[in-house]
């Protein structure tokens, strides 16, 4: 698996927009950054598509981009009822990582990982992806043996994975407190180098540039009140800003998945809750590698900007109010705070939470649907980030070629009635 | 963050409660008689509304009883509280709950039975 590298299709920005480069920083810096190009058009929404994607966030945006760039589908559209990347790709932790115990994982995030590296090339756009490792902590004898069974997997599936003890972790991360008294002591943990962060913001705006440049059209501001049909045919999109005819309408709209396809009378085994994270005020650097912790269920990494960023679970009751209830990050806190004592005295800069669409298996739907032209990639739950690239490539070869490839196809929606499930729940801990 | 009245205990932090996700899900009895899509209707399929939802709570540290809930999804707005077993009587509960696809799935019709020993149950119950 380690060998079959993804097919990026056109890289670069064959559509002729002018390059980012330190010499354009240069060059613009004569006229005083005045002439910048916009990054994407301020399209207007036309009255008929090849595709229509619904849902302006990471994987929506990328799905779009290799429509275009791989399968040369330009003629299509992504419509947001709000700005580009405003839901959950500008409120997740941003953590990069392939190592899930299941093949079908394994591949998908894996896939995922390949088009990570060397993104910020293929989009000609700084996505600032560094490979600073993710640290996955365990805090009792059980967690670790389930962790080592864990890491022999992953390495089977040709991704890097190792287990470090405590006196490594300690080398590794020298602010973390290794005393075996705490509530949640660390007791070993597995550390996956290539994982590490992007600039989500970045992820959302380079896949909408690109996409761009290949002549799709970015509508923001748009929101999809209904999906019309032909009997069981998609004919088109009903938007706030007019009717949309299309054959083939790609639905990424995390926590509102089940929203759409209640219009189009499909269920899913969606729950849509709010996952929350919040941001210090900036420090100097303490923390060179992000830190997780599945029985806590906290993230922990620092921004280039010197912001800890601190990730909390998901909420136990459905929500689509993009906040989340107090007791969660106060749990997560208590246990940060034992586990770097040096954050004690910081002050919280901001709190936020995004609504995110968990499925019963924890692992995600990429799915064509009983209603010919329609597909949804939705159910990514908590770690939908990481899975950006992967999940629009995949999803776009599915609405180019109406099947879907290997990688993609262990998702599919019927899952949930042959019960062939993916459980990363059980095997990956509850965060994910 | 939510205070949740609960019917035995009275009002109570949410942290005192859990929850135990969409409501008024029958189990269908005719289970063979039904397809694998129409069970996956039952077991994995969720109603997940936008707007007014009746799930199931449970006062999980405190009397460790079970109770229906009517609640707003977006703006956590407690509409009504009611029984195990027992259908919701506000208007807008009742249009929430007749709204749901699942009144029209095959799995919920195999249950219909089922349905009425409950109901029959808690009359009997009641009269005592």
């Amino acid at each position: 698996m380690a060998d079959n590298q993804p097919d990026r299709g056109q890289r670069g920005l064959p559509g002729g927009k002018p390059r980012y480069s330190a010499f354009a920083v240069a060059k613009n810096s004569m006229s005083y950054h005045q002439d910048w190009q916009r990054a994407w058009r301020d399209a207007e929404p036309k009255s008929e598509y090849d595709a229509v994607i619904i849902g302006g966030g990471g994987h929506g945006l990328a799905t779009a981009y290799y429509l275009a760039a791989v399968h040369g589908m330009t003629n299509i559209a992504v419509i947001e009822k709000g700005w580009l990347g405003g839901g959950n790709t500008g409120r997740n932790t941003t953590i990069i990582r392939s190592n899930y115990l299941w093949d079908e994982s394994a591949a998908i995030y894996e896939h995922s990982m390949k088009l990570w590296e060397g993104l910020s090339q293929d989009l000609n756009f700084n996505v600032m992806f560094s490979q600073r490792g993710v640290l996955t902590i365990a805090h009792s004898e059980h967690e670790l043996r389930e962790m080592s069974r864990r890491v022999h997997a992953i390495r089977l599936n040709g991704i890097d994975s190792e287990i470090l003890g405590p006196a490594e972790i300690k080398k590794f991360v020298p602010t973390i407190n290794i005393d075996q008294s705490i509530r949640y002591p660390v007791m070993g943990g597995f550390l996956q180098r290539r994982g590490g962060t992007a600039r989500h913001d970045a992820v959302a705006w380079g896949y909408a540039r690109a996409a761009d440049d290949l002549g799709v059209d970015i509508i923001q501001k748009c929101e999809v009140t209904g999906l019309r049909r032909q009997g069981r045919k998609i004919v088109g999109v009903e938007t706030s800003r007019g009717f949309i005819k299309t054959k083939k309408v790609g639905c990424v709209v995390a926590g509102h998945s089940s929203v759409v396809a209640a219009m189009a009378g499909i269920r899913l085994p969606i729950a849509s809750r709010p996952l929350q994270a919040l941001v210090s005020e900036p420090i100097k650097p303490i923390l060179d590698t992000v830190i997780m912790s599945n029985a806590v269920h906290m993230y922990i990494s620092q921004s280039d900007k010197g912001e800890m960023v601190l990730g909390a679970g998901v909420d136990k009751y459905n929500s689509y109010a993009q906040r989340g209830s107090f007791p969660v990050p106060e749990h997560m806190l208590a246990a940060a705070v034992e586990l770097f004592p040096v954050l004690s005295r910081l002050r919280m800069l901001r709190h936020w939470g995004g609504i995110v669409d968990t499925c019963p298996d924890a692992s995600p739907i990429i799915s064509k649907t009983d209603i010919e032209g329609l597909y949804f990639d939705c159910g990514w739950g908590t770690g939908g980030f990481k899975a950006t690239p992967g999940s629009g490539h995949v999803f776009a070869d599915l609405i180019a070629n109406d099947r879907p490839n290997k990688i993609a196809a262990p998702y599919t929606l019927d899952r949930f009635r042959s019960g062939l499930l993916i459980d990363e729940h059980g095997a990956a801990g509850v965060a994910h | 963050m939510m205070l949740i009245d609960c019917p035995f205990c009275g009002p109570r932090d949410e942290t005192e409660f859990s929850c135990g996700g969409e409501a008024h899900i029958a189990r269908p009895l005719a289970e063979n008689k039904i397809s694998e899509a129409e069970f996956a209707d039952y077991l994995f399929m969720r109603d997940n509304p936008k707007g007014l939802f009746l799930e199931r709570w449970r006062h999980s540290a405190g009397c460790r009883r079970w109770f229906n809930m009517a609640r707003d999804t977006v703006s956590h707005e407690i509409v009504e509280i009611y029984p195990m077993g027992a259908l919701p009587k506000t208007a807008a509960a009742k249009s929430a709950y007749s709204a749901s696809w699942r009144r029209d799935t095959a799995a919920e019709h195999a249950a219909k039975p089922a349905r009425t020993t409950v109901k029959n149950a808690g009359k009997a119950r009641g009269a005592k």
